[in-house]
């Protein structure tokens, strides 16, 4: 194969390689902001109030910080996004979801927590933010085995 | 004066037993919720995968691997083991029996079988997929290891031995941690595996996920790493010590129903 | 290097399909000796149609595990979920659900 077509190849195969990359949007200010009210400005969401509608489901202990699960569902209508904020962490931000229509306002998953923390949930419906918070503590079990 | 404090200290131990209550509760419900969706459902698929790959110089699987209900059959298999094995005239586990299939079947020789038994959170070992995939077979058997062939009453009562004697550096015993009710390590319950009542729910949930470093972890590990945690030497995998302590185990909590590989901390 | 294997349920609940998905990734963090390497996208898809769109970050655990529910739904739909990480290595898992 002549060296021209090598590189013209090659060129092509970079640009239809990662259709994905090309597409995804990361917020790498939000989620490298080192305090949640950083965070929260650079996501967009600078002030929230409380709302018992939006709902923690999670342990008030967790045996280990490297797995923590927590369940958030949100009975405010219209919720289109929830972002989930470890307020400890280095990085609090740790995950935002975008619920188009056909997703319902609800998410379960395993974050990782350094230390005992509040975590921070804020939702988005209407073009207005509502938060709520729950203490997480962490412990280490065991003798390490 | 005294009567006061009699009634603080009862009640600073009543609040420090509810507390405790309300701890355990708590961390129960954690395992709860780590257990749901576990990655222990992707270590039985690649245990699967492992269980029918052709492999060793005979480039055979193992799907005629016989571990004590026939060739080939695994439904139902763990919760039967350990037991006394004809072919090979020896009480044996699920390891060991997965490494004398890999030998015959395969004909692998032991060493290349056995070269990495115990994986890291990398890399897992095909003794954890292997383990994970006929282990999550057993789901809702009643635990029923061998107990009545002569080799196996031996080694239960060899298990039984081990578990009580003293020795290595720090003269532990496997008693010595879990041998006496309400001791813990740190928020670690230690139960008394002596005991039916709570060894049962020990055995039903082993091989287990361990969330804490992303690792599944076989029988064999457990026993290998108490023996480390007591500064005794490292005990040869699968050796007859080793069988006979998992056979007295799997005897003591025999009759519990298997819940499938667990997922701990 | 080839990317680990992902497992999907799809059951149709009451009114809401439930979807659990497991996820093989090291999502290691910058405390770790180890370079960065974590999911930073997770999208979810009905019929084709994007549902969810998730940017997640090294503070989700090893293996991600996510549960999510879709409006309603019927036997037979498709749901496919597909992950991005920062490497640019993706994966994605189909499901129908019963």
């Amino acid at each position: 194969m002549n060296p021209l077509r090598r590189t013209v190849l090659g060129a092509l195969a970079l640009l239809l390689a990662k259709p994905f990359a090309a597409l995804a949007a990361w917020n790498e200010k939000a989620f490298g902001a080192k305090s949640a009210a950083d965070a929260l400005k650079n996501l967009g969401t600078g002030s929230t109030e409380a709302s018992s509608g939006l709902v923690i489901e999670a342990p008030q202990i967790a045996e280990n910080g490297a797995v923590v699960p927590i369940e958030i569902t949100s009975n405010i209508p219209g919720t289109t996004s929830i972002a989930v904020l470890i307020e400890k962490n280095p990085f609090p931000l740790a995950a935002k979801f975008d619920f188009k229509d056909g997703a319902l306002p609800f998410l379960k998953l395993n974050v990782k927590m350094g230390e005992t923390s509040d975590v921070r949930v804020v939702a988005t419906a209407g073009g207005k933010h509502y938060a709520a918070t729950k203490e997480i503590k962490v412990t280490i079990g065991g003798c390490g085995g | 004066m005294r009567l006061l404090r009699t009634l603080l200290c009862v009640a600073a131990f009543l609040a420090s037993a509810s507390h405790a209550q309300d701890a355990r509760k708590e961390i129960q419900r954690y395992q709860q919720m780590i257990a749901d969706g576990s990655p222990v459902e992707l270590f039985e698929l690649g245990g699967e995968e492992l269980w029918k790959k052709p492999q060793g110089p005979k480039q055979v699987s193992l799907e005629k691997c016989d571990l004590g209900k026939g060739p080939g059959v695994i439904k139902g298999a763990y919760a039967a083991l350990p037991r006394y094995f004809k072919d090979a005239d020896r009480v044996m586990d699920l390891e060991a029996r997965l490494v004398h299939c890999m030998e015959t079947l395969q004909g692998r020789s032991r060493a290349e079988a056995t070269k990495a038994v115990f994986g890291n959170q990398d890399t897992p070992s095909e003794m954890e997929y292997l383990s994970a995939y006929v282990a999550g077979h057993s789901r809702g058997a009643k635990m029923a290891p061998g107990l009545s062939h002569p080799k196996e009453k031996e080694a239960f009562e060899l298990g039984r031995a081990l578990f009580f004697h003293r020795a290595g550096a720090w003269d532990f015993s496997c008693a010595s941690c879990h041998g006496e009710e309400g001791k813990r390590i740190r928020m670690q319950d230690l139960p008394v595996l002596s005991k039916p009542e709570f060894a049962r729910p020990v055995v039903a949930t082993w091989p287990a996920y361990r969330v804490s470093n992303s690792q599944f972890k076989t029988m064999q590990w457990r026993i290998n790493d108490c023996y480390r945690q007591m500064r005794m030497p490292e005990p040869k995998f699968v050796s007859d010590a080793t069988i006979a302590l998992n056979l007295y185990l799997a005897g003591t909590g025999k009759g519990e129903t298997y819940r499938g590989p667990g997922t701990k901390r | 290097m080839a990317a680990g294997p992902m497992k999907i349920r799809t059951t149709l609940a009451g009114g809401f399909t439930d979807v659990r998905v497991l996820m093989t990734h090291p999502m290691t963090t910058a405390q770790s000796n180890q370079p960065l390497h974590f999911i930073t996208n997770v999208t979810v898809k009905v019929n084709g149609k994007p549902v969810i769109d998730a940017e997640i970050s090294q503070a989700i655990s090893r293996n991600p595990v996510f549960s999510f529910r879709l409006k309603g739904g019927q036997k037979g739909d498709k749901v496919e979920v597909s992950w991005l990480d920062n490497k640019g290595e993706t994966n994605r898992i189909e499901s129908a659900v019963v």
